[in-house]
């Protein structure tokens, strides 16, 4: 069992999600957040006041999968968020020790699969 | 008395109300440049107002210069002179056919001019690039605008034909429609368009917007009877009526259709009564004024849901809600103008089969002038410098890449650049 965690360009959040839906990887959670990660900085202008935006707008997918899903998500990802300029962001995989569905009960393996409708 | 004099000819009365039309109608387009942010994506917030703040500027200097010589000076049947160009003779006196000095009429008129430039902009908001815009714009507010308004307003073919157009059906409603028409075919769609869901960012701004586009149309159709006389009260009052039951038939088509009335319709409802009215405004009766406001909803609702089902990206309906709904008021007038209400002429139902005969023309004439002149307009264009931003920036945002500036900035993150020469520097 590992965390997936994405940090992807906005633009790029909707392909995202199809590539994921494709790849079978039903449960995740998207936030917004800002970032940095080696891409040029924007310079922008109010009223005379230049500024450097340090931070970039960014989303972050969080997705909880069994072992056999992870090269897929990270495909899925990469796939999803690439366009081969500076800024396409990170991914980052980590042992997740415990899961738990809470309308079930059901623990780790069984908490992360999606259930069947 | 000067030699220009305030004579005996200037009614000042209908010269207040004009002043007060004037800056009516000029707030209109910062209106719309609010009505059209609150339909895009938050991050083309600015660069979709900046193109209605834009034709603030470029269009008042070409209308100055000589857009309104070439709308209004006698000219031919199809194009003004250059008798007014550089404002030479526009001066205290009053317009001909008006009580008002000539001056303010061009004001008045120039108003016109600026937010129908800036219509266009809802076609191609979200991809173009700001500077080919406003070089369209200024080409567009000559080539186009005073061209259709000359024809009903400036002694063109229509008026001289008896072709009823009270506030701009033709020169405004329909010019704007088709134009963008033209402009999302010349300029081809978002990449987006047709994959992903583009939603509104903010219902709220396009609420507010067209609230004040409200407002601001009892100075476009109740100031242009050019006077506080007959036509341009019962203008004003018909601005009321017409989109108020827009409005009402909006919400039942929205019940009946999608289960819910829905705000964004709303504001369109209130463009799209507003622009049937405008060109029947001084014409009809206020009873028929409300039948068409009721009845200008239908096509302009169907083509709203009709159109993102294409692949035409003509992004915020112009066509549908300015050219549809000012088609279906030029020629509404020409089935129910009355004589008793407008004094001037008779529709079909009242026995003057002949004025729905040059509504009809007008309604083909208008439209082609102006889907013609404005395709090639970008084409030509489009061949000296790219139309569209390249596919990043459209996907970065027009805000940040075409202005460097964001509508919705935190501030977290930014580090202020310190200009070289204010750096401080150890003294010896």
């Amino acid at each position: 069992m590992k965390l997936v965690i994405g940090i992807v360009r906005p633009e790029r959040a909707n392909n995202v999600l199809e590539a994921l839906y494709r790849a079978d990887v039903r449960g995740l959670s998207m936030s917004r957040v800002q970032g940095h990660g080696g891409e040029l900085d924007r310079v922008e202008t109010y009223r005379g006041t230049t500024v450097k935006m340090e931070l970039s707008e960014k989303v972050r997918f969080e997705i909880a999968v069994s072992d056999p899903f992870v090269e897929a998500t990270i495909d899925a990802l990469c796939e999803g968020a690439r366009t081969g300029e500076v800024g396409d962001g990170k991914i980052f995989v980590v042992p997740l020790e415990r899961a738990v569905r809470i309308r079930t009960g059901e623990k780790d393996t069984l908490a992360v699969t999606p259930v069947e409708p | 008395m000067n030699a220009l004099g305030t004579g005996a000819n200037i009614n000042t009365g209908d010269t207040a109300w004009m002043l007060v039309a004037t800056a009516l109608v000029l707030m209109m387009t910062p209106a719309l440049g609010l009505f059209y942010a609150g339909l895009v994506r938050a991050k083309n917030t600015l660069n979709t107002f900046m193109m209605s703040i834009g034709a603030l500027g470029v269009v008042t200097v070409t209308w100055a210069l000589v857009g309104y010589s070439l709308a209004f000076d006698k000219g031919n049947g199809v194009i003004g002179g250059f008798k007014f160009a550089l404002l030479h003779d526009v001066t205290f006196t009053p317009r001909a056919g008006t009580a008002i000095p000539h001056l303010l009429f061009m004001a008045f008129e120039a108003a016109f001019c600026i937010i129908t430039a800036a219509l266009v902009s809802g076609a191609v908001v979200e991809r173009m690039r700001f500077g080919p815009f406003l070089v369209f714009m200024g080409l567009w507010s000559l080539l186009v605008y005073p061209v259709l308004a000359h024809w009903v307003w400036g002694g063109g073919w229509l008026q001289h034909h008896g072709t009823l157009d009270f506030a701009g059906g033709v020169p405004v409603e329909m010019a704007s429609g088709f134009s963008a028409f033209a402009a999302a075919m010349a300029v081809g769609a978002r990449k987006d368009y047709g994959r992903q869901a583009l939603l509104p960012h903010n219902a709220v701004y396009a609420l507010l917007g067209a609230g004040l586009l409200w407002f601001g149309w009892f100075g476009f159709n109740g100031g242009s009877g050019y006077s506080t006389g007959h036509p341009g009260v019962l203008a004003f009052t018909n601005t009321l009526l017409a989109p108020a039951c827009t409005l009402v038939v909006w919400f039942i088509l929205d019940l009946t259709f999608g289960g819910r009335v829905t705000a964004i319709g709303a504001a369109t409802a209130i463009i799209v009564g507003c622009v049937a009215i405008t060109p029947a405004g001084g014409f009809v009766s206020p009873i028929w004024a409300m039948v068409l406001g009721g009845l200008a909803a239908l096509p302009s609702y169907a083509m709203i849901v009709w159109r993102p089902r294409t692949r035409l990206d003509e992004t915020l309906d112009v066509l549908a809600a300015h050219g549809l709904a000012g088609l279906t008021g030029i020629l509404f007038i020409g089935f129910v103008a009355q004589h008793s209400w407008n004094g001037v002429s008779n529709g079909l139902l009242y026995g003057n089969a002949r004025q729905l005969g040059w509504q009809a023309v007008a309604a083909l004439a208008g439209p082609a002038y102006a889907f013609t002149v404005t395709f090639v307009l970008l084409k030509v264009i489009g061949l000296v410098t790219p139309l569209r931003v390249p596919e990043g920036q459209e996907a970065l945002g027009l805000d940040v890449a075409q202005h460097g500036e964001e509508a919705y900035t935190s501030g977290e993150g930014a580090i202020l650049v310190v200009p070289e020469e204010h750096v401080p520097v150890a003294q010896p």
